[in-house]
C-alpha cells in the first residue's frame, strides 16, 4: 500500500472537515494520457449538452421521425447495461454460490455496475424530451404498467439502490463508520438476491422494448426471443467487461492490490473464461434455434444477411472457441483477446437490433452525428473519472482496514 | 380527465343530426353499447384531394397553415410531421386517374403507443380517440418506436418538445362538435360514427357498388383493428398501405414477457435464497476447493 494514499485507518482521529478536503484533492498524476484526451472531450461535450437543452434534441443529433432512438439509447443504455451485467453474475457466484475465489473482484465489479447504471440512466435524461417529467412513472398517479419501459425504469432505479447497498460497506470502511459498516454488510445478501432478480428481468426487458417494433427491425435480428438472447448474452458481456476492466486496473492501480490478490487474479480469469465459454455455447445454440425457427434462409444472400453471418461467425463462434481454448490452455493473454472480441460482438449485436437493423429498409439511414458520439464519450469519461476517484480513496481493490472482521 | 359520457354522446348526436352528413351515421343510436369506440370512415373513392381536411386540421390545432405550393402529386409521398397531423397523397392509376389517400393517426383499438407509454401520456380514451397528454409525457419516444404506422411525431427542435399526432379532435368531440376534418370535408369522404356502424356502412357501400370498391376494409383487422377505416377502389398495397401488418394487436407482442415478470419475482428470490443457504458451507471450506 502506498504511503501517499490516505487509508481509512488515517481517518481515525482526523477532523472530518480535513478528511473531506483531503479526499477532494487529486491523488494521482494530473497530466496522464487519459486526462489529456478526456478533458477536452468532456469540455466539448458539456457545451453540446447545453446546446441540446436550449435548442432541442434535433440540434445535435441525427434522430428523425422514423428513427427516434439512436446511439444514446442503442449504445449508452442498451449496450452499456449489458456490459454492467458482470455485477449480478459475480455477486451470484460470491454470495449465492459462496465461491470465495471471486471475492477479490466483487467490490470493483459492483462499483463498476453501479456507476454504469448511474451514468447510463443519466445519459437517458439527455435523450428525454421532457426530462423534468421523469419522476412521473415513479410518483403514483401515472403508472403505465402495461409498458416494458415502465418495468425497465423501475428496475434501473431499484437496482441502483441494491447496488449501492452492496457497495456501501466500502464507503463505511473509507469514512471509518464501524457500526454503519456492520449494519450495511448485513444487508448485502438481501440486496444481492433482489439485485439478481431485477437484473434477470431488466436485462431481458431491454430486449423486450423492441418487441412491438416487429416490422421495423430486420427479420434476422427480430424474434420473440430477443429478451432471452439479451439476458443470456448479458452474462458473458458483463464478464468480458470484468476481465477487460480488471486487466486495466491491474496495471493502473497496481500498488493498491495486495500480493495475494495479484496471485489470485489468474485463477479468477480462468474461472470466468470457463463460464464465458459455456454461456456462449448456450447463446450460440439459442441463436441457431431462433434462426431455424424463423426460417430466414432467404435473407442470407442479402447484404444484411452477410452482416448477420459476420456477427454469428466472427463474434459468436470465434470468441466461443477462443474462450474454450483459453480455458483449456490456461492462456491469460488469450482470455484477454477473447474478452475483447466478445465485447466488440456485444456492441455489434446490440447496435444491430437497435440501430443498424432498425428501419434497415428506409431510404435514409440513421448515422449518429459526431456530436452524439462526443456526448457519449463525455458520459463515459465522467464515469471513468468518478470510478478512479473512488478506487483511489475507498477500499475497492485494496484490502479493507484492519478493524474489519476477516469474514467480511 | 374523463368527460361525462352521456353528455358526450348526446352532444354528438345533436350536431351529427344537424350536420346530416351521413344519415344515421353521424348520429348516435338510442341504445348504444357503452364499450363502443368511435372512429372515422374514409372513402377514397369520394375524396377529391382538395386538402380541406389539412386546412381544417391546421386551424383546429393552431398549426401553420398548409403551403399552397405543397399539394398531393403522384410520385411524391407527403408525410405527416410535427407541423401537420394529416396529409393527403395522390396515386396515379391507369384507368381511374388520380386516387387520393388521407393519412393520420389510425386510432387503434389496442394501440401500441399507449401500451408503450410508461406515464400514460398516450391514452386510448373510452370514446375511441387516442390522445396525448403534455403534462405526463417525458419525451422518451417509445411510442414512436412502437407505433406500426409511424404516427407520433416529435418536436426535435424545441426545448420543451411535444408529441404531435391526430387526436380525432378530442377537445371538439367533448364540446359536441365533429372532428374538424370530418365537418369540413366537402366531398363527404369522411364519416364519423361508432366503429361497428362504420364497418356496416363500409360493407354496404362495397356490396351496393362492387365495381367501384376493392373488396376489403383497411383497418378492420390490421393491428388488431383501428378506429380509422379505409375504403379504396384498388388493392390497398397500390396506395402505399402496409398490408403486411399483423392482424393481432401490437401490445400482444409484449404480453408474454410482461406476464412472466410476477412469476420471476416470486420464484427467483426463493430459489436464490435456497442456493445461498445450501452452499453456505463452501465459504468455510473454500481453500480446499481451489
Amino acid at each position: 500500500m502506498s504511503k501517499t494514499i490516505p487509508t481509512p485507518k488515517d481517518n481515525d482521529g482526523q477532523p472530518i472537515f480535513k478528511f473531506w478536503l483531503n479526499s477532494l484533492k487529486p491523488h494521482g498524476k494530473i497530466f496522464t494520457p487519459f486526462n489529456m484526451i478526456s478533458v477536452p472531450i468532456m469540455m466539448v461535450g458539456i457545451v453540446l449538452i447545453v446546446i441540446r437543452f436550449v435548442k432541442g434534441i434535433g440540434a445535435i443529433t441525427n434522430l428523425s421521425q422514423e428513427v427516434p432512438w439512436g446511439l444514446w439509447i442503442g449504445f449508452d443504455v442498451v449496450t452499456g447495461v449489458a456490459f454492467a451485467g458482470g455485477a449480478y453474475v459475480v455477486t451470484f457466484m460470491v454470495y449465492i454460490l459462496n465461491i470465495q475465489k471471486y471475492k477479490p473482484i466483487v467490490r470493483v465489479t459492483v462499483l463498476n455496475g453501479f456507476l454504469a447504471y448511474v451514468f447510463y440512466a443519466g445519459a437517458l435524461l439527455l435523450d428525454l424530451g421532457k426530462p423534468w417529467n421523469v419522476i412521473n412513472p415513479i410518483i403514483g398517479n401515472n403508472f403505465g404498467v402495461s409498458s416494458v419501459l415502465f418495468l425497465v425504469a423501475w428496475h434501473f432505479l431499484l437496482y441502483m439502490i441494491a447496488q449501492l447497498i452492496e457497495f456501501s460497506p466500502a464507503i463505511a470502511e473509507w469514512i471509518g463508520a464501524k457500526k454503519a459498516r456492520k449494519i450495511l454488510s448485513g444487508m448485502t445478501v438481501g440486496a444481492v438476491i433482489f439485485g439478481i432478480t431485477l437484473s434477470t428481468l431488466h436485462q431481458s426487458g431491454l430486449g423486450a422494448l423492441y418487441l412491438m417494433a416487429k416490422e421495423k427491425i430486420h427479420p434476422l435480428w427480430y424474434s420473440e426471443f430477443i429478451p432471452i438472447l439479451f439476458f443470456v448474452s448479458s452474462i458473458f458481456a458483463g464478464l468480458s467487461m470484468v476481465i477487460f476492466e480488471g486487466s486495466i486496473s491491474q496495471k493502473v492501480f497496481f500498488k493498491q492490490i495486495s500480493e495475494s490478490d495479484h496471485k489470485a487474479h489468474n485463477g479468477i480469469l480462468h474461472g470466468l473464461s470457463k463460464i464465458c465459454a459455456f454461456t456462449m455455447l448456450v447463446y450460440f445454440f439459442l441463436q441457431v434455434v431462433v434462426f431455424v425457427h424463423g426460417k430466414h434462409w432467404n435473407f442470407l444472400g442479402s447484404r444484411m444477411g452477410a452482416w448477420y453471418l459476420v456477427e454469428m461467425i466472427g463474434f459468436v463462434i470465434l470468441p466461443m472457441i477462443l474462450w474454450f481454448v483459453a480455458y483449456r490452455r490456461q492462456n491469460i493473454s488469450l482470455v484477454k483477446v477473447a474478452s475483447l472480441v466478445t465485447m466488440i460482438g456485444i456492441i455489434i449485436n446490440r447496435l444491430n437490433v437497435t440501430v443498424i437493423g432498425f428501419k434497415w429498409d428506409a431510404d435514409v439511414h440513421y448515422v449518429p452525428s459526431w456530436m452524439e458520439i462526443v456526448v457519449t464519450l463525455t458520459v463515459l469519461s465522467f464515469e471513468i473519472w468518478i470510478f478512479r476517484w473512488i478506487v483511489r480513496r475507498m477500499p475497492v481493490l485494496r484490502e479493507s482496514p484492519s478493524w474489519v472482521p476477516a469474514d467480511h | 380527465m374523463a368527460i361525462n359520457r352521456r353528455n358526450f354522446f348526446r352532444a354528438l348526436g345533436v350536431t351529427g343530426v344537424a350536420l346530416g352528413t351521413g344519415k344515421e351515421l353521424n348520429a348516435v343510436p338510442e341504445n348504444f353499447d357503452d364499450k363502443e369506440f368511435y372512429g372515422i370512415l374514409y372513402d377514397s373513392t369520394r375524396c377529391v384531394g382538395c386538402q380541406s381536411c389539412e386546412v381544417a386540421c391546421a386551424l383546429a390545432h393552431d398549426l401553420p397553415e398548409p403551403d399552397p405550393e405543397d399539394y398531393p402529386m403522384p410520385g411524391t409521398i407527403r408525410k405527416t410531421n410535427e407541423t401537420r397531423r394529416t396529409v393527403v397523397n395522390a396515386y396515379e392509376h391507369e384507368e381511374l386517374g388520380e386516387i387520393y389517400v388521407k393519412s393520420q393517426c389510425m386510432h387503434c383499438s389496442q394501440p401500441a403507443c399507449a401500451a408503450a407509454c410508461l406515464t400514460q401520456a398516450m391514452k386510448k380514451t373510452e370514446e375511441g380517440p387516442v390522445i396525448w397528454r403534455d403534462k405526463k409525457c417525458m419525451g422518451c419516444r417509445f411510442c414512436m418506436v412502437s407505433c406500426p404506422f409511424d404516427v407520433p411525431k416529435f418536436e426535435y427542435h424545441s426545448s420543451n418538445p411535444d408529441i404531435v399526432k391526430c387526436d380525432m379532435c378530442f377537445d371538439r368531440l367533448k364540446e359536441g362538435e365533429l372532428p374538424a376534418c370530418v365537418s369540413d370535408c366537402p366531398a363527404e369522404a369522411l364519416v364519423f360514427g361508432t366503429r361497428r356502424e362504420l364497418i356496416k356502412e363500409a360493407r354496404r357501400r362495397i356490396i351496393e357498388n362492387p365495381d367501384s370498391y376493392y373488396d376489403g376494409i383497411y383497418g378492420e383487422d390490421e393491428a388488431g383493428g383501428t378506429g380509422y377505416l379505409y375504403l379504396s377502389p384498388v388493392p390497398f398495397e397500390e396506395l402505399g398501405f402496409n398490408t403486411k401488418l399483423q392482424k393481432k394487436s401490437y401490445p400482444e407482442l409484449t404480453k408474454g414477457f410482461l406476464y412472466s415478470v410476477p412469476s420471476v419475482f416470486i420464484l427467483w428470490p426463493a430459489i436464490l435464497l435456497g442456493i445461498h443457504n445450501a452452499t453456505k458451507n463452501n465459504a468455510k471450506s473454500s481453500d480446499d476447493n481451489e
